[in-house]
Formats: structure tokens, sequence, C-alpha cells
């Protein structure tokens, strides 16, 4: 399933909704477009939603982390929002659980942001 | 695809792959319909298809640095015990050794090397050794569901014996 993305704002903050894989190819590749995209605006404070995203590879794990550090880079902050189970798992055992801040509330995930 | 032969048993499948991105897809949609076929269930489908995709990555990437001459060969064996799933290409090889630790604090901001932890993670068995084509083969299996397991739903099968441990499980998720 090729990956979507679309984003809102949530006051300050850019709530990214992305749906289907983001994996090798077009699926990291629109990942890494999207957040390039929102630096370029000056958006630096951004929620990723994964509720619909069930599959990420190595590929995707590596866009992510790019991201965060790209953003982290411009002083913002990449928060996670309603992982799948699977991500959860990817995250948990690659240990970014401890890179990544993860929320499962929207608004709680908003109200975080500095 | 360049070339495929399957037995009349349909034990034993093999293709040649073009070193494109597609063909990682096309690697693990292909081994996903053996392992349904074989009976593994849902999560241990997901485990495979992750595992070979990773595989044809590291071929495609490291293996033979994205040069469009260079081919990936496939391999998959179904045995009475397990699915074995070999990954050869045509570049310069590599000691798993000498592959960086992922889960290392200096590593854990990098952009990649994590395909090899996963298919190590994800599968019974894993290995690197010297390819017939000088390049790298990737070998890794997966036992077989036994007539007990609650497959096909996919709640059976363990991560496997390199599974990571599940660390910091109760970590930081919030509300």
């Amino acid at each position: 399933m090729t990956l979507r993305a679309t984003y809102r704002d949530a006051g300050p903050v850019t709530v990214v909704e992305l749906s289907g894989r983001i994996t090798l190819g077009d699926g990291s590749a629109l990942l890494r477009k999207t957040l390039r995209d929102l630096l370029d605006q000056k958006r630096t404070r951004i929620l990723l939603n994964l509720a619909d995203v069930d599959y990420i590879d190595s590929s995707g794990i590596g866009e992510l982390v790019s991201g965060y550090t790209s953003v982290t880079g411009r002083g913002g902050e990449l928060k996670l929002l309603s992982l799948t189970k699977r991500v959860h798992d990817l995250l948990q055992i690659t240990r970014l659980f401890t890179v990544f801040d993860v929320y499962s509330d929207e608004h709680v995930a908003v109200r975080s942001f500095r | 695809m360049t070339g495929q032969r399957v037995t009349p048993e349909s034990k034993h499948l093999e293709v040649t792959l073009e070193t494109q991105v597609e063909s990682v897809n096309l690697a693990e949609e292909m081994c996903l319909r053996v392992a349904e076929a074989a009976g593994f269930g849902e999560d241990e489908c997901y485990r495979i298809g992750m595992s070979v995709r990773e595989g044809v990555i590291n071929a495609f990437h490291y293996g033979n640095q994205e040069r469009p001459e260079k081919k990936i060969y496939l391999a998959v064996d179904l045995t009475e015990e397990k699915m074995i799933i070999h990954v050869v290409d045509e570049g310069k090889g590599f000691n798993l050794r000498d592959v960086p630790d992922p889960l290392a604090e200096e590593n854990l901001l990098s952009t990649s090397g994590r395909g090899i932890f996963l298919m190590r993670a994800f599968m019974d068995e894993f290995d690197v050794v010297p390819g017939r084509t000088g390049g790298a083969e990737l070998i890794m299996s997966k036992k077989l569901p036994g007539p007990g397991s609650p497959s096909p739903n996919g709640q059976g099968g363990s991560g496997g014996q390199n599974a990571a441990p599940q660390q910091e499980s109760q970590k930081k998720e919030k509300q």
C-alpha cells in the first residue's frame, strides 16, 4: 500500500497523518519530502500520526530517525502518535523508544510540545 | 525478475532479481506466498516477509551498490522442518562481526544499519557466508509451524532464538 501523507494544524503543532507503508522507495521518499517541506515552512513542532501505518522497514526507520535529527537540529520537536502494535514492537526492539516521545492521545501529545 | 524455477513438488524455488527497488517488494511477496502455503500464521509471515525484504535491501544497497548490471539471487527451500531462504548478491561480501550494533548508544541515531539486526531478530537462524558469486550469501530459516501451533492467526511462534530481548517494555508511551 502506497504511503499517503496529509497535514493539519493543531494549535502550534503540525499533525502529519500518514497511512500505508513506510518502506524503501516511494514510502520513505514521501516521508522525507513531507518533513523537508514542513521544515521549509518553519514548522518545527511536528507530530506524526502513525495510526494507519502498519508496516515500516529498516529504510522507513532510517527516515524517521533522519526526520527526528533534522527537526531537533532546527530546535524543534518531532513526536509520534498512535503506533500500531507492529510499529510499536519494531521501535521497541530497535531501542528507538528511548529516542522518540510516543503518545496515544493527540491532545496530550499536542500539549507536550514546548 | 529474469528467471524462475519451481520443482514439481514446489519444495524449492529460485529467482534471479534485478538490482532495483521493485525487487524488494517482489521478493517479499513471493516468500510470503510460500510461507502462507507452508502454514505459517500471520505474525510469522510478517517476520519472514520483513526478513526477506531486509535481505534483498541489503543485497540491493550494500552488496550490489545499487548497480543495475548486478543481480540478486533468491532461493527458498521448504524442508520437513523449516523454511530456508538464501539471498546472494554480487558484491564483495562482508563479515557479520564487522556490522555495527544498532542498539549501541552511539548508533541509535544512525539512519541505516538495522537490516541485519531485524533479520536476526525475526528468524530462528541467520548467517552470512561467502556466496558463489564472490558476494555475500545470507541464509535464514524459520521452523515450520507444528500441528499444534495456533496458526493461522499468528499468535504462535517466537521471535526466534536470536530475537532481541523485549527491552524497556514499560517504556514511555504516554496517554
